[in-house]
């Protein structure tokens, strides 16, 4: 090597060994905290949703703090909670999905009208509206994943093709609760009411709750829930790590279309009823929970609890509100502040300095 | 002469109306830093993605240990034991180290926990994740659970060489390893590629950097319009002899290695 050419020589030699030290290094107390928000980020939400709990809490005094109106919550935000689970699924695979509610209220219908049209034991039906859920979200998945088609314009697309089913298929006809309740009481098996002390819960809540659990530990704790997170961060990345990022995008609507169908069910419960003119703002709805949740529309980041924490804020606030006695206008007013706050602070974290 | 390695004959492969691999035949000899050059659209990357499963050919063949191989996805090479730190390193920057060390190669917890509920085993990628790291220099390591979009270029670049030292058993693949960091954090890189070295491990550094190519390879491989032009010992010529065949300017009197 001729001389010119080294002139790299005088950092062979002298040079700080400082290099590829790890140190969790913090500067004052507000990186401390855009640190802890970084590493855990359902804490926001959760402290959001506290707050209002507090502040709603001291405003309507027991008429709003007694386990009666928070168990109250809970049922009222069953359905969008549910769904907040596939919602936040898709989304951090940096999806979105618009046919959700689409997707659960035809799946209660098939429940219903299995059972009454035909006459197919109530259990068979609600298999039978299972598997419809999950075949709707394999639809999803096969456009998005094999025919690389943008997530947006599918679901937009399948929003539009499930609902116009759904009507055509139930004839716009509704099954009344009292028949369902003569005949088939197992479709409001999600519904039935049981008591701890004053509060009042139903299967849907536990539902929802131990389905939220069981996905946050599913995707903190199995392959398949890293290979979600890192086909949503960066899908180049993932792919030349190993992962099988069309079988993980697959295999995420085909969840989220059975877990919409579970919400089908619950709505049944919920609702007493099957009206193929319900749940069709639950797209908006659970996208509304998963962003005020803190998971980032951009995919890869967010935890799965957030969502459900989502679910109660907008609970929180839209019971609070009208015990206040407040136009139910001003639900939406905060809602949409807590969106945009939500997205503000997303941008916050995500901005990670050196 | 001993067998190669990793070799590779007759590559061809198009895209489109571009031949960015026109028979392109290609060797790496066991424990050799063979630094792959050449002007930007010669075909090196493709040649490279070729070798890493990354890309499948049109026509040729790959042989490793000797044997016809046939790699269709990247993790049929990593299997294989060529593991690959690309130029975009390949990371996802919101997961930690370990689990981008473990990514698409995941350890279940053993009994039940692991068979059944898929539970993965954390302590024991997060305890091999820093014995690989500590192995390698790249210590006082202190919360192996840190997101990767944390650290530095150069910490990333670092674990990245570590997952491929960790996991390659029979050739590493280094696409630009160098390219994004700054002086000092490429010196520890290219030390980190000879520790590699040293411990057996054959690597391919594909390089524009001509003094650390010099300084590190064994053979040099130039490549030009799609094929091998020739292959040259750092030794026998200089810097800029290499940018003139690379770049056509001069043509290489022989085969000579």
């Amino acid at each position: 090597m001729s001389k010119s050419d080294s002139y790299e020589d005088i950092v062979k030699t002298r040079r700080e060994e400082n290099f590829a030290e790890f140190q969790d290094e913090h500067h004052g107390i507000m990186h401390r905290f855009q640190h802890t928000l970084h590493v855990t980020p359902a804490l926001v939400p959760l402290i959001v949703l506290v707050l209002s709990i507090v502040i709603f809490g001291a405003l309507l005094g027991s008429r709003f703090f007694s386990p009666f109106a928070l168990t109250l919550i809970l049922q009222q935000v069953q359905i969008v909670g549910i769904v907040a689970a596939a919602q936040s699924l898709i989304i951090l695979t940096a999806g979105i999905d618009l046919s959700v509610g689409a997707i659960t209220v035809i799946s209660s219908v098939i429940m219903g009208q299995m059972t009454f049209r035909y006459g197919i034991p109530p259990a068979i039906s609600v298999v039978i509206g299972l598997a419809f859920g999950t075949l709707c979200g394999a639809l999803n998945g096969l456009l998005i994943s094999r025919m690389k088609l943008p997530p947006f314009i599918v679901t937009l697309g399948t929003w539009q093709i499930i609902l116009a089913t759904n009507y055509l298929y139930s004839r716009n006809e509704t099954i009344r609760a009292q028949d369902i309740e003569a005949n088939a009481p197992l479709l409001q098996f999600m519904g039935t009411k049981f008591q701890l002390g004053g509060a009042v819960f139903t299967f849907g809540v536990v539902f929802m709750i131990v389905l939220m659990l069981l996905m946050a530990w599913v995707l903190r704790h199995t392959a398949w829930g890293r290979h979600v997170y890192a086909v949503g961060d960066d899908p180049e990345a993932a792919q030349l790590s190993g992962v099988n990022v069309k079988a993980t995008i697959m295999s995420v609507y085909m969840i989220a279309g059975l877990i919409c169908a579970f919400a089908g069910w619950a709505l049944i419960g919920r609702l007493g009823s099957v009206s193929p003119t319900s749940a069709y703002e639950a797209n908006i709805e659970s996208i509304t929970a998963v962003v005020i949740g803190g998971i980032s529309l951009f995919g890869g980041r967010g935890s799965i609890l957030g969502a459900l924490f989502g679910a109660l804020i907008v609970g929180v606030f839209t019971l609070g509100l009208r015990l206040l006695g407040a136009d139910a206008q001003w639900t939406y007013f905060f809602i949409g502040v807590l969106i945009i706050a939500a997205v503000a602070v997303d941008q916050w974290i995500r901005k990670v300095s050196a | 002469m001993t067998t190669p390695i990793l070799s590779a004959k007759n590559l061809v492969k198009r895209y489109g109306r571009v031949t960015a691999l026109d028979h392109c035949d290609f060797e790496l000899m066991p424990g050799e830093i063979m630094a792959v050059i050449g002007d930007n659209g010669a075909g090196k990357s493709t040649l490279i993605k070729a070798l890493s499963g990354a890309v499948v050919p049109e026509e040729g063949e790959v042989y490793l240990d000797g044997k016809r191989v046939n790699f269709t996805a990247p993790t049929d090479a990593r299997d294989a034991g060529i593991e690959t730190v690309y130029q975009t390193l390949a990371m996802s920057p919101a997961l930690s180290i370990a689990d981008n060390m473990f990514m698409g190669r995941e350890i279940r917890k053993p009994g039940l926990m692991g068979k059944v509920f898929r539970q993965l085993d954390r302590k024991a990628m997060e305890d091999f994740a820093r014995q690989k790291l500590s192995d390698l220099g790249l210590m006082t390591i202190q919360n192996i659970n840190q997101a990767v979009e944390t650290l530095s270029g150069g910490q990333r670049q670092g674990v990245a060489v570590a997952r491929a030292a960790a996991f390659g058993s029979k050739v590493i693949i280094l696409d630009e390893p160098t390219a994004a960091l700054g002086v000092k954090e490429s010196r520890r890189v290219l030390e980190l590629i000879q520790d590699v070295r040293d411990r057996g491990i054959p690597i391919i550094l594909i390089s524009h950097n001509m003094p650390h190519v010099f300084e590190l390879a064994d053979r040099v491989h130039i490549h030009r319009l799609g094929r091998r032009l020739c292959v040259i010992k750092p030794q026998d010529y200089s810097m800029s002899d290499a940018v003139a065949f690379m770049t056509g300017a001069k043509e290489p009197e022989q085969q000579d290695a």
